[in-house]
């Protein structure tokens, strides 16, 4: 397994950049994901939108919510969700998020 | 999984000769390990990939991983992730498949499909398949890093990435008006439409699960619309069977068994008297067949449009279903408002009841057509039977009584 390093810490992360030990997340572990995954200098409020309700989301019902209620709770179209992150909602936000990865999307 | 992955073991058994996959050259049909074997020779994730699946026959068992969530910057679906559970023999960063979006009625340019072979023999592995049971033109096998970058040449080139995942999936439609006298529709067009109309659906994940629409010109339907798509457009007319008599009469006198003919017709709306061919058009179900047996006598009517059908596709949670008549016609002209604003109902409506991994038509099976018609606001008409002779139970809602 691939691992990313942080401010001396290693993270194990799956091919696609996961984080594989969830417990290890930290905003500032986030912080770092978003740049080097995403291209992201700063995470502003509104990624911490929805990064903090995709974590909410996830620790409530054990899995990433649908699409809709993304946009709905947080109010941002899908196309805005794509701006905030270019990599989408789940390979972007969730992984951010430190959620796992969403299953087979064939 | 039980197989003892040990890459050692796995190295040496690739040097017993022969490989088994020689075996796949053998035979009369053209098989794909030529193809492999050339491109090996110059491309080396094609010979990891070529590798692998030679192993895979020995082990009996697949050697690439379940999911991978690999896309494009700004698109949910296109790219298909795979992972190899030997990295060390297979494709080290992934060999993932590329659906790239055909043109309508797959008509290209000799000049085009050229460069998207350069594109990918630079990036990829050099093979595809053209064209995948979507319709897309599939390439196969492109690592990680080169992704993002063979993405933006495909798009050079003027090609597009089709769908994947939970989004409305590349349409397909057969040749229609280009090709084939018995469009009765112009599915080219429709096509076209709805692809550029709907990109936003196509390349971002919405909904609860995939959505396909087929496209068929006439009900000989020739891309098994009816089967396999969430939403089957298929062309049909509405007043009457054309009759060239005379041409009859000539497909009589040159042997032609129209007595058997008549005979098969699924509704018996035919009758012959040895000198005139009756059609009892109330009767017809527009299926066709007399009209594919006699195509210089007969012609479908003039009041064209099509049939919408809803809910066909292969077996995964339900049984394979066969798609249900919703509409029994209609018109399909430019700007397709009224097929648009219907799709956008029916979206809605299955993204707000639907759930996570649920087709359309298993929820409306779930739900009742009772319930999809109303949220769509169409009729429940006769022609909405479920199966052959079978009553599709359309019940009253009890404040609907006197
Ligand atoms: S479906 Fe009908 S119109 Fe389309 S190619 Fe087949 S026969 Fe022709
Ligand atoms: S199209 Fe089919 S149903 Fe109609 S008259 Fe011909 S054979 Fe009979």
């Amino acid at each position: 397994m691939p691992e990313i390093e942080f401010k001396g810490q290693k993270y194990i992360v799956d091919e696609d950049g996961f984080l594989q030990e969830p417990e290890k997340w930290s905003p500032e572990l986030a912080e770092h994901m978003a740049k080097i995954y995403e291209g992201i200098d700063k995470l502003t409020d509104e990624h911490w939108k929805v990064i903090n309700f995709l974590r909410d989301y996830f620790k409530k019902y054990g899995i990433a919510p649908p699409i809709r209620i993304l946009c709905k709770t947080t109010g941002f179209s899908l196309q805005k969700i794509y701006e905030l992150f270019p990599s989408g909602p789940a390979n972007g936000a969730c992984k951010v998020a430190g959620l796992p990865k969403p299953t087979g999307c064939v | 999984m039980s197989l003892e992955l040990n890459i050692d073991e796995l190295k040496k058994e690739l040097e017993k000769k022969p490989w088994l996959i020689e075996e796949l050259k053998k035979g009369p049909w053209p098989g794909f390990i030529t193809e492999y074997e050339r491109m090996a020779a110059r491309k080396e994730i094609t010979k990891r990939m070529m590798c692998q699946l030679e192993l895979s026959y020995r082990n009996r068992t697949t050697l690439w991983k379940h999911g991978g969530a690999v896309t494009v910057k700004g698109y949910g679906g296109g790219v298909i992730g795979r992972y190899s559970m030997i990295p060390e023999i297979g494709p080290p960063s992934g060999s993932h498949t590329f659906r790239v979006n055909q043109p309508a009625g797959w008509f290209y340019k000799t000049d085009k499909l050229r460069a998207i072979c350069e594109v990918w023999e630079k990036y990829g592995s050099g093979l595809m398949n053209l064209h995948g049971s979507t319709g897309d033109i599939i390439l196969l096998g492109v690592d990680s890093p080169e992704v993002q970058e063979c993405f933006e040449n495909l798009l050079d080139v003027g090609y597009d990435l089709g769908g994947s995942g939970s989004v409305l999936r590349s349409l397909s439609c057969c040749k229609g008006p280009a090709l084939c006298e018995w469009a009765l529709i112009d599915t080219l067009d429709l096509y076209h439409d709805l692809t550029m109309t709907y990109q936003d659906y196509l390349h971002r994940p919405h909904w609860p699960y995939k959505f396909k629409i087929k496209i068929s010109g006439c009900p000989n339907d020739c891309v098994a619309a009816k089967g396999r798509a969430d939403l089957a457009v298929i062309g049909t007319w509405r007043d009457e069977i054309q009759i060239d008599q005379e041409e009859v009469r000539n497909y009589v006198k040159s042997g032609l068994d129209i007595e058997h003919i008549v005979k098969n017709c699924p509704t018996k709306a035919m009758s012959w008297d040895g000198n005139e061919l009756k059609i009892d058009n109330k009767e017809c179900v527009r299926c066709m067949y007399c009209i594919n047996k006699m195509p210089k006598a007969l012609k479908p009517g003039k009041d064209r449009g099509a049939t919408l059908l809803l809910g066909g596709k292969a077996t995964i949670l339900h049984t394979a279903f066969i798609g249900w008549v919703i509409v029994p016609f209609m018109k399909i002209e430019k700007p397709y408002k009224e097929l648009k604003e219907l799709l956008e109902k029916m979206w809605d409506w299955w993204d707000e009841h639907g759930r996570y991994r649920e087709r359309i038509g298993e929820l409306v099976y779930r739900l009742g057509m009772n319930e999809f018609l109303r949220a769509v606001g169409l009729p429940a008409v006769p022609q909405m039977v479920w199966h052959p002779r079978n009553n599709p139970y359309i019940f009253w809602r009890p404040e609907e009584l006197e």
